[in-house]
């Protein structure tokens, strides 16, 4: 038996301003989800995504938390909630910060502030989202992980951490609520054009097997999909988005 | 806020047979696992009688419960 159909609900992508976030957002409005699109600092660049994607047809708010908070989850859910008057029914989890160093001189605040992010924050929004999704018997959760999380990178431990933790949650996540309708999965992008890329040297790129970067949208796309309805019965899954890198 | 067992009582009713079991089974000592409660269900219920009620029902307190009574009884001493 095939899940039912959707019903209706709202999106929230955490970390929207900008890169992937951003290019998830304009990905999920354009799939017909009004979007709550989070930012911390970057009010410029949210705007700019609403903008994009009402010009495009759909419809968003930009909704400023810090996810490290332990108030943003409550916060954010309320605020799209309001605006759009439907539950939010699809989370991305994509916010996350890097403060790289090799273990060896990562100080206690580098690797407290990127757990916090990275993880915390969206353990505490998965928690508040599954109020409304297994009232729904729908949901879709996708965290935002990445290829370190898969296949080690010195200088990241505390990035690595958090995202091959962000991997077990997903997991933990789908045998807990599944038989409600709710599906949690994983993507992990590996080297991804943004800003957070910028500074990286592009020697690295050889180790890619496609030989290129991605893009934001090509990761986008991913979760476009993990968000439909088409991907029901995708549950737990961890999709690497990264040209071959964790092969 | 205060709010009569009997109203506690016909909501718990109400959302227990949202889950599966008829309500002619969903007596005050019926047990959860005769009516085929799960976990998630009783997470579902905490959820009603926090918006209902204002009564946060933590893990513990879920753990402890076996029966609809009980489910009744903790309810109504939380809400007074």
């Amino acid at each position: 038996m095939a899940e039912r159909s959707r019903p209706e609900g709202c999106a929230l992508v955490t970390g929207a301003s900008r890169g992937i976030g951003a290019a998830i957002a304009r990905s999920l409005a354009a799939d017909g989800w009004p979007v709550a699109v989070n930012y911390r600092s970057d009010s410029d660049g949210a705007a700019r995504v609403v903008t994009e994607v009402e010009e495009a047809g759909g419809r968003a708010v930009a909704l400023a938390a810090d996810v490290a908070s332990l108030e943003a989850a409550d916060e954010l859910f309320a605020g799209a909630e309001s605006h759009f008057g439907v539950p939010v029914l699809a989370l991305v989890n994509n916010a996350g910060i890097a403060a790289d160093d090799l273990i060896s001189l990562l100080g206690d605040e580098e690797w407290q502030r990127v757990i916090d992010t990275n993880l915390s924050g969206a353990f505490r929004l998965t928690r508040r989202a599954l109020k409304p999704m297994l009232r729904a018997r729908f949901g879709r959760i996708v965290n935002i992980s990445s290829v370190v999380g898969l296949r080690a990178n010195p200088g990241q431990a505390n990035y690595a951490a958090a995202k091959a933790g962000l991997i077990a949650m997903t997991k933990t996540v789908t045998v807990e609520v599944a038989r409600r309708g709710i599906t949690a999965n994983a993507v992990a992008p590996g080297w991804i054009d943004t800003d957070m890329t910028a500074g990286v040297e592009s020697a690295l790129l050889s180790h890619v097997p496609a030989r290129r970067a991605g893009t934001p949208e090509e990761v986008a796309a991913c979760v476009s999909f993990l968000v439909s309805e088409a991907a029901g019965y995708v549950n737990g899954a961890v999709l690497a988005v990264d040209g071959g890198l964790a092969a | 806020m205060s709010v009569t067992t009997e109203q506690v009582e016909s909501r718990v009713v109400e959302t227990l047979a949202s889950f599966g079991p008829d309500v002619s089974q969903i007596t005050r000592d019926a047990t959860f696992e005769e009516l085929d409660i799960d976990s998630l269900d009783l997470v579902e219920l905490a959820q009603v009688v926090e918006d209902d009620y204002g009564v946060i029902l933590k893990g513990e307190d879920m753990k402890e419960l076996k029966t609809v009574g009980q489910a009744i009884d903790l309810i109504v001493s939380r809400a007074e």
